[in-house]
């Protein structure tokens, strides 16, 4: 199997890196519908790559097979070298992919803070008996004592419950990437309080939180105004260059131009063209499915 | 690890925490108690908290005009004082169990009264000398007649078969959502009651069990009975215990796992919760505080029958937790105790109960569709801008 991620790496001319995920042929029925129909493409580590293409194209639907919310009806995807389809959604977070959802899928009930929280706790280990015990000890670090001198002592002595170590990290974690997305300063109002352009970040937040290694954005920015929009596209960046892998899937054809490295095109559930995004512009079947879509400056 | 983009620590352009704010938290209403409670520091925390668990003790002995009024056993033919106060502890067990599946995993369960049956059952099968099980463990082995398990060890015994069946009755039927998982569970609890009916050779049929054990008394007769006061003091102290360790869990990994599931449980799935390990934890955690509330009962009774575990009761369970707030742990004990307590105090009323049960109910569901108590976590999150408020200033 590593021979094959190998070999698909290998050929890539100029590429930023090897693949990092490989969608082989994936098709998806729903009854009479061929949601994708033997799509093919790879994403490369360290790239930004935009799936675009007219509404119903199958790019949702895409992210859907990627993560385990679907399972293809043939084909298959491969993260990192390993299955990734037929696989459960934890796991396949556990493996490193996070995503946002195109129509946002908050937990309204619970706070910015908490939404990140539940992000972070995909990286740690602690289950029921470990917070109802606390019998699992950690020995404490220094700076991880507490202050109290009693408290400090008893640490000292008899160690850190890893509850106790995890709580802390991933508090600290969500509060900066909280912070990285810009929306600390409402960090604890409930989900559903959140003005739209928050919950959109919120949701970046809560998937950085789970450290992933590929990053999957459903149309981060709609809805946005261009100077949200270009905000958003900077984070974007931001995030690449801290060496996360992006894939995003967005409409506003400028937009995409700008920030990705690499596009991949869907029409009616099949590849219609990838490459780099000047090369794809000028693609008279990408101009074709586009001005098919009359609707498409709308939808910005 | 880089490609899991570890350092995110610098700051961006965000603006910092807000800071402590007493009043008026953003727009809305000056806190609750709860959340003003929560502000408090540690050294005013623990008088309030011990006063409270002080006048919680005292209570069957509550005599003081004009409180004395909350006594049930003012009038003659009034309840037991000290019995109502235990059944209502045994309910809040009841409702903090079944608040942690539906208040807090968002599972409909509406046959929790199979797990306070199991409970129940398993202490006077194995722990009463008259159950048919014992009898013939006894016969088998050459036993000495009388010979049960001690009651010390029934509580492990009642804890693992209600686990067991919790996990038993959850691993085929978590898949399912919402309205089937109501009616699955429904089903479960009238099994429970079907069995202790019928299975002869275990449950003793419709005659049921006698000599439940008792704990072990620090004086003869402490747990008879009628000693209701006694019976009290010990469900309160598992009570508080309890409340500890469902609190623990509320506030941890696994409390968050259980709010995301119920808001969204494939977005949760796909955040890396593994939505069905904590559903089925929830529903092991709920069938073993059910349990204990069951097995608390049957011992003081010293009696087991197959009628006391009526399907009404559980939609009663329900009641409670949905008219205190579903999801807030104090909501649903407040809940319980309306439930259990009004009916006794007010007994001379009995012919309109079912008609105020309804009328409260339509109400409570009009007027306050969160329940009386809503959860709202906001409470914790005052200490946690504390915190971050400290550690942004120790940041710069
Ligand atoms: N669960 C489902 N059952 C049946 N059909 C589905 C399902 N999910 C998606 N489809 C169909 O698959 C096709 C692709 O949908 P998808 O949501 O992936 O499009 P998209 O490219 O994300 O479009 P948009 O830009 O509008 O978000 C559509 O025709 C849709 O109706
Ligand atoms: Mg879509």
């Amino acid at each position: 199997m590593s021979e094959q991620t190998l070999e698909s790496g290998a050929h890539v001319a100029g590429s930023s890196g090897d693949a990092l995920l490989v969608v082989d042929d994936v098709t998806l029925r729903f009854g009479g519908v061929v949601a994708l129909n033997e799509v093919a493409f790879e994403i490369r580590r360290g790239e930004i790559l935009g799936l675009i293409g007219p509404n119903g194209a199958g790019k949702t639907t895409c992210f859907n097979v990627m993560t385990g919310v679907y399972t293809p009806t043939s084909g298959e995807i491969r993260f990192d070298g390993d299955r990734v389809s037929g696989v459960k959604p934890h796991r396949i977070n556990a493996m490193g992919i996070a995503r946002t959802f195109q129509n946002i899928r908050l937990f309204p009930e619970m706070t910015a803070m908490e939404n990140v929280m539940v992000g972070a706790d995909a990286r740690h280990k602690t289950s029921v008996m470990g917070t109802l015990f606390r019998l699992y000890r950690v020995k404490a670090k220094e700076h991880e004592l507490p202050d109290n001198p009693l408290k400090r002592s008893l640490a000292k002595v008899f160690g850190i419950s890893r509850h106790t170590l995890e709580e802390r990290a991933g508090r600290q974690k969500s509060m900066e990437m909280l912070r990285f997305v810009g929306i600390a300063d409402r960090a604890h109002e409930l989900a559903r309080n959140l003005p739209y352009g928050y919950q959109r970040r919120l949701e970046i937040a809560r998937a950085l939180a789970t450290e992933p290694k590929l990053l999957c954005l459903d149309e981060p920015a709609a809805g946005f105004n261009p100077a949200e929009k270009a905000d958003l596209m900077n984070l974007i960046r931001k995030i690449r260059d801290k060496g996360q892998t992006v894939l995003l899937i967005e409409h506003d054809m400028k937009l995409v131009m700008g920030v990705t490295d690499r596009l991949v095109v869907l029409e009616f559930g099949q590849k219609i063209a990838e490459g780099l995004p000047e090369e794809v512009a000028r693609n008279p079947k990408v101009i074709a499915a586009y001005l098919g879509e009359p609707d498409d400056a709308a939808q910005a | 690890m880089s490609d899991r983009g570890g350092d995110y620590s610098y700051t961006t352009e965000g603006p910092e925490v807000a800071g402590d704010r007493k009043s008026g938290f953003m727009g809305l209403p000056a806190l609750g108690i709860a959340d003003r409670f929560a502000a408090l520091p540690l050294w005013a925390k623990v008088p309030i908290v011990l006063a409270l668990v002080s006048f919680a003790f005292y209570l069957p002995f509550l005599t003081i005009l004009p409180f004395a009024y909350v006594r049930t056993d003012l009038s003659s033919g009034g309840s037991d004082w000290g019995g109502v106060l235990f059944v209502v502890v045994i309910y809040m067990i009841v409702a903090i169990g079944l608040n942690v599946v539906i208040g807090l995993a968002g599972l409909l369960d509406l046959g929790y009264i199979g797990f306070y049956a199991l409970g129940a059952y398993s202490v006077a099968i194995f722990g009463s000398p008259s159950s048919p099980v014992t009898k013939l463990i006894a016969e088998k082995f050459g036993l000495s007649e009388g010979w049960a398990v001690p009651f010390a060890l029934c509580i492990p015994i009642a804890l693992a078969i209600a686990l067991i069946s919790g996990v038993m009755l959850g691993a085929p039927t978590l898949r399912l959502r919402g309205d089937y998982l109501a009616i699955v569970t429904m089903g479960f609890g009238e099994i429970i009651r079907i069995l202790s009916r019928n299975v002869d050779a275990v449950t003793n049929g419709p005659a049921g069990i006698i000599g439940v054990p008792r704990p072990p008394e620090p004086s003869e007769n402490y747990f008879s009975s009628i000693e209701s006061a006694h019976w009290y003091w010990l469900a309160l102290a598992v009570l508080i215990l309890l409340m500890f360790m469902t609190r623990r869990l509320e506030d941890s990994r696994v409390g968050r796992g259980w709010l995301a599931i119920r808001e969204d449980e494939d977005a949760a799935a796909v955040m890396g919760v593994n939505a069905f390990k904590f559903k089925l934890w929830a529903f092991a955690i709920g069938a073993a505080l059910g349990a204990i509330a069951g097995l608390l009962f049957a011992s003081k009774q010293a009696y087991v029958e197959p009628t006391g575990f009526a399907l009404n009761l559980s939609f009663l369970f329900v009641a409670m937790v949905v008219i205190g707030g579903s999801g807030n742990m104090v909501g649903v004990m407040l809940g319980a105790f309306l439930i259990t307590y009004l009916p006794e105090r007010f007994r001379e009323f009995q012919d309109w109960r079912p008609f105020a049960f309804g009328v409260a109910m339509v109400l409570v569901m009009v007027l306050r569709p969160q329940g009386l108590v809503p959860s709202r976590r906001r409470a914790k999150e005052f200490e946690d801008r504390k915190h971050e408020a400290e550690e942004a200033a120790a940041d710069v």
